[in-house]
This record gives C-alpha cells, structure tokens and sequence, in this order.
C-alpha cells in the first residue's frame, strides 16, 4: 500500500516536472511550426527568463506579480529581436546554418548571463508557498503543483487558439505553404516575428517556474535538451505532440530517477529518443515530411 | 494611363538566381472588368509573369530587373505580396495549393486575411459556397482530402473571399478532366460577368481560355508574340494550327508534319 502511494507521488511529480517540459516544448513547436527552425536556444531564452525574473524580484525588488510578466515580455522582446536580426536574414539558407545560429545564440546567451550574473547558482526569491499539498493521502509539492496548472492552463490555451482563432489559422497556413500564404494576404513575415516573440515569451515563463522549483544556474538551458527529446518523439509540429510528449518524458524520467537512481535519467532520456526515431522517424504526432538535419 | 486599365505591364524583365533570364520585355494590359488570356507553351514565362505581378517572385529567387508594374495606376515596386493582396490582387497559384492540413472553411478563413485594413464587414463566404455548392457540402473536410476539381474551386474560392479587383489565374484546368474542366470555366465566367472582377488567365488549354476571354496575348521565349481581341485569334491561321490543334489544311495531321510545324512557328520567336 505505502508502495503504491510512493509510485503514485513520484508520477504525480513526473507529471509536474513533465508539464514543464511540455509547455517548453511548445516553444520549440510554435517556433518551428511558423519557421521550420529548430530553435537550439530556446534553453538558454528559457535560462534567460528565470534571470530576469530574478534581476527584477530579487535586485530591483520589484513584486513577483510584476516581475513574472516583465520576465515573460524580455524573454519575448529577445525572440523579436532575435527573429528580425538573427533569422531573418538567413531566410532562404540551408535549415542547417539556421540551426547553427541558434547554437551560437545559445552560447552568447550563456556568456552574457555568467557576465552579468555571474555562475554560481542562485535561487529565486520564493513566491510559491513551501507547505505541500495533499491529493487525497499523496503528498505533492506546491510548486510542482503550480507549475502543472499553469503549465496545463498555456498548452490548453494554445490548442484552442489554434483550432478556432483566426491567427492561428494564419500560422497553419504559413507552416503548410508559404507562399500560398502570401497570396492569401497573410502577413508571413509577420506570423515568423510572432511566433518567435511569443514562443521565447513562453520559454522564459518556463524558465521562472523551473527556477522556482530547482533553483537558476547558467547551466539548466540543459532542461531545453530533454525539451528537444519531447518535440522530436512527439513530432516537431504538433502541440498536442508536445503535451503528450512532455508529460510521458516526465513521468519516465522520474521513474527512473527513483527507481534506477538518477543518473539512469539521461540515459533513459536519449534511449527512448532514438528508439522513438528508428519507430517513427517524424515523431509520434507530427506530420510525415519533415526537414531533415 | 487610362482609368479604365486595372494593370499595366510595360517592358518587364525576370531573371532568377541572377543567371537565368526567363521574361524579356514583356508587356500587356488587362482593361478593367475583362478576362485577358496568356497563352503559350511549357516554360515560355507564363507563370513567371503572373508571379512577377504578385510579387511572389522573390520566393523563388527570381528578381524584376527591369520595367515596371502598375496595378491600378500605381507600380507595385517594393511591395509586400499580402499588401497588394490586401489592395486586390489576388493570384490563385499553378497547382492549386490549397492548405491541406486545414479544413476548407479554414483554408476560406485564411483568405480573409486579404480584407485586413479594408474595412470590409462580412466576409463572402455565402457567396463563395452558392458558386460551388460542392464546397458547402465539403466544408469541414480537409481540403488535402478533397478531388483535384474540389481543390480548385477551393482554390478559386478563397480567391472570391478577397473580393479582389483583379484575378490572376495560373493553369486553373490542370490536372482536371475535361468535364470538370468545362463546369470550372463556366463558373469562371459567371464570377466575372457577375461581381465585375478582372481577370487575367495563364492557359495552356488555349480552347477553354478562348471561349471565355475577351482578349488574349500569346507569348513565347519570354515576350508576347501575338495579341489581339479574342475572336481574331482564333480566326489567325497560326494560333489554330499551334495552339487549338486545328490541322492548318484540312484533314488530321500526321507526324510528318511535326518538321512542318518547327518551320512554320519560327516566325512566332
């Protein structure tokens, strides 16, 4: 009986750590949808959103309530700007000096932070009660809590706007044909620039509430990697892909983090990547023509 | 230039990825409220005109070097392909290239898109449905699922969303039988005579373009060869025999006659 309670609070944490790693997905998704640029620093924008948040709370003192939103708006001032002087300018290259860009972005985000910041890790200013919360007898972490919620609240949030809003009819339509998209009068461009600023918006929200729970360190950009792992099982261009994707991912990987100790959590990780490729090279969700790397 | 030209070509000239000139002085005039026809053969820069137009050209690497474009009265140079959609002009693409993920209401709902900044109150979507009530029936299936001749009157369709004032239609009877092809055109015809847009037609049927088009040019290697009001292309010698199949005297042509035809339409390049 006590085993069974355990299993079922470990999952419960899964499913919260997982929910993290869906909506971080979704950045990768919602990027890639509009663009077909696999994002390789939407790890680092995610880093990047937890140290705004903390220069916001912690240095200037500011609410938390204030500073969240500030954190989300820079992380997505970073994607436009990003998306109009990085990406767009290599439009029409090879999808892989794109990926390459991203990666040098990832790097330069990581320098700057140790710059400003400094490497230590460092913890948020806490604005998420510590006293836990019981789902019936299993006990969860608020936090985790918190983080599945909102985490949950965003994904569903997405999938109907991308079912009945119009815009989200614009970036379908621009991932399926751009051209076509053009001459429909959709403003492609303009969709590209979106999906950007509010992909890397919602990577930095990411980023605050995983730093929230764990902490802020230069290094966790590392989480984006597993994100990675998710978007690619669960198919590059679907957000229901990225839901799924996320939430199994964490429930695996605190399994085995509890089960097969954690450093089986990679290994697990990036085993289950590459059987998900030799299965369904184009993700469990995706869509069969993808661009290969 | 007259008010009544809705677009002008004059002189243009293409090249793509700087090397390959494909248009080479071309120029032509859609009269306001018409259907103009361009016609001509595999690769004579048909498509490339109307992407020249649209400015969907730059997609493609290709590059406008020299002449000009005005729609409307006003040359298109430097402007986005969605802003002179939102101004009304409207390309329905070679191949159809309807959104195949999305449904067919949503690939009509994309279109609207074209309205943004017009001030346009309700979208035509009634009107889209009564010229193609196939559509109607359709309209939450996937448009990937649908037949080529459903494809193209989706195509057409999101096109009449835009309530453009120009047209421009790339090859709207490819891939289609010739029943299908025959009810298309004649709806072609019915949504120009009767919301007054105009149209200008790339072909390679040039039969079917005729029989609704009031004027026609016919353009080869990259230039118009030959124009003229409709009836008196088809009545030209040349333009039966090469473009409706017409044997140019009597009787049923045999390949013989292929070494004749070479001859004779060097005239035309």
């Amino acid at each position: 009986m006590t085993d069974l309670l355990f299993l079922l609070e470990v999952s419960l944490a899964g499913l919260g750590s997982g929910a993290l790693l869906s909506l971080t997905a979704l950045a990768f998704v919602l990027i890639y949808k509009a663009t077909r640029v696999i994002n390789l620093a939407v790890g680092e924008i995610l880093m990047l959103g937890s140290y705004l948040f903390f220069a916001f709370a912690a240095g200037m003192g500011l609410s938390v309530w204030l500073a969240l939103p500030l954190a989300v708006a820079g992380g997505a001032l970073t994607g436009a700007v990003v998306e109009r002087g990085l990406i767009r300018p290599m439009l029409g290259e090879s999808p892989i000096s794109v990926f390459m860009v991203t990666v040098g972005l990832g790097s330069v985000l990581i320098g700057l932070v140790e710059l400003i910041w400094g490497t230590d890790p460092r913890s948020l200013p806490p604005f998420i009660a510590n006293t836990p919360v019981f789902l019936g007898e299993a006990y969860v972490s608020r936090k985790i809590l918190v983080a599945f919620l909102v985490a949950a609240a965003v994904m569903a949030a997405f999938m109907l706007l991308f079912r009945y809003w119009r815009g989200g009819v614009a970036l379908r339509a621009t991932a399926t044909d751009q051209a076509a998209a053009y001459s429909c009068g959709i403003n492609v461009p303009g969709v590209f620039s979106a999906a950007w600023t509010v992909g890397c918006g919602i990577a930095a929200g990411a980023g605050v509430l995983l730093g929230a729970i764990g902490g802020i360190s230069p290094s966790m950009g590392v989480f984006g990697l597993s994100a990675l792992v998710v978007v690619i099982v669960g198919g590059l261009d679907s957000i229901l892909g990225a839901l799924i994707g996320g939430l199994a991912l964490g429930l695996i990987q605190s399994w085995a983090g509890t089960y097969l100790g954690g450093e089986y959590q990679g290994v697990v990780t990036f085993g289950l990547l590459i059987v998900a490729l030799m299965v369904r090279p184009y993700g469990l969700f995706g869509t069969h023509e993808i661009e290969r790397l | 230039m007259a008010a009544d030209t809705i677009l002008e070509i004059e002189n243009i000239e293409v090249i793509y990825n700087k090397s390959v000139q494909v248009l080479r002085g071309l120029s032509l005039r859609v009269p306001r409220g018409q259907v103009v026809t361009l016609l001509g053969s595999n690769g004579a820069g048909k498509s490339t005109t109307l992407k020249a137009i649209s400015r969907l050209l730059s997609l493609e690497n290709g590059e406008l070097t020299s002449g000009r474009i005005l729609f409307d009265g006003q040359d298109t140079a430097g402007e986005e392909p969605h802003q002179l959609v939102r101004r009304g002009l409207f390309h329905v693409m070679e191949g159809r290239r309807v959104f195949g993920d999305l449904t067919v209401e949503e690939n009509l709902t994309a279109a609207t898109f074209a309205l943004s900044g017009r001030g346009v109150k309700h979208s035509g979507f009634d009107q889209v449905y009564s010229y193609f009530p196939r559509l109607h029936e359709r309209r939450h299936a996937r448009a990937g699922y649908l037949s080529g001749g459903e494809q193209q009157m989706l195509a057409i369709g999101r096109a009449l969303i835009a309530q453009p004032a120009l047209i421009l239609l790339d090859e709207p009877s490819l891939g289609l039988s010739p029943r299908l092809v025959e009810e298309i055109f004649t709806i072609i015809a019915r949504i120009n005579r009767e919301t007054g847009v105009s149209m200008l037609l790339v072909e390679q049927n040039a039969a079917v373009a005729f029989a609704i088009a009031h004027y026609g040019y016919i353009m080869e290697t990259g230039k118009i060869q030959l124009d003229g009001p409709t009836a008196r292309l088809m009545a030209d010698q040349d333009v039966r025999e090469f473009y409706l199949g017409h044997a140019g005297h009597g009787g049923e042509r045999s390949y013989r006659d292929i070494k004749h035809y070479k001859r004779r339409k060097r005239w035309l390049s």
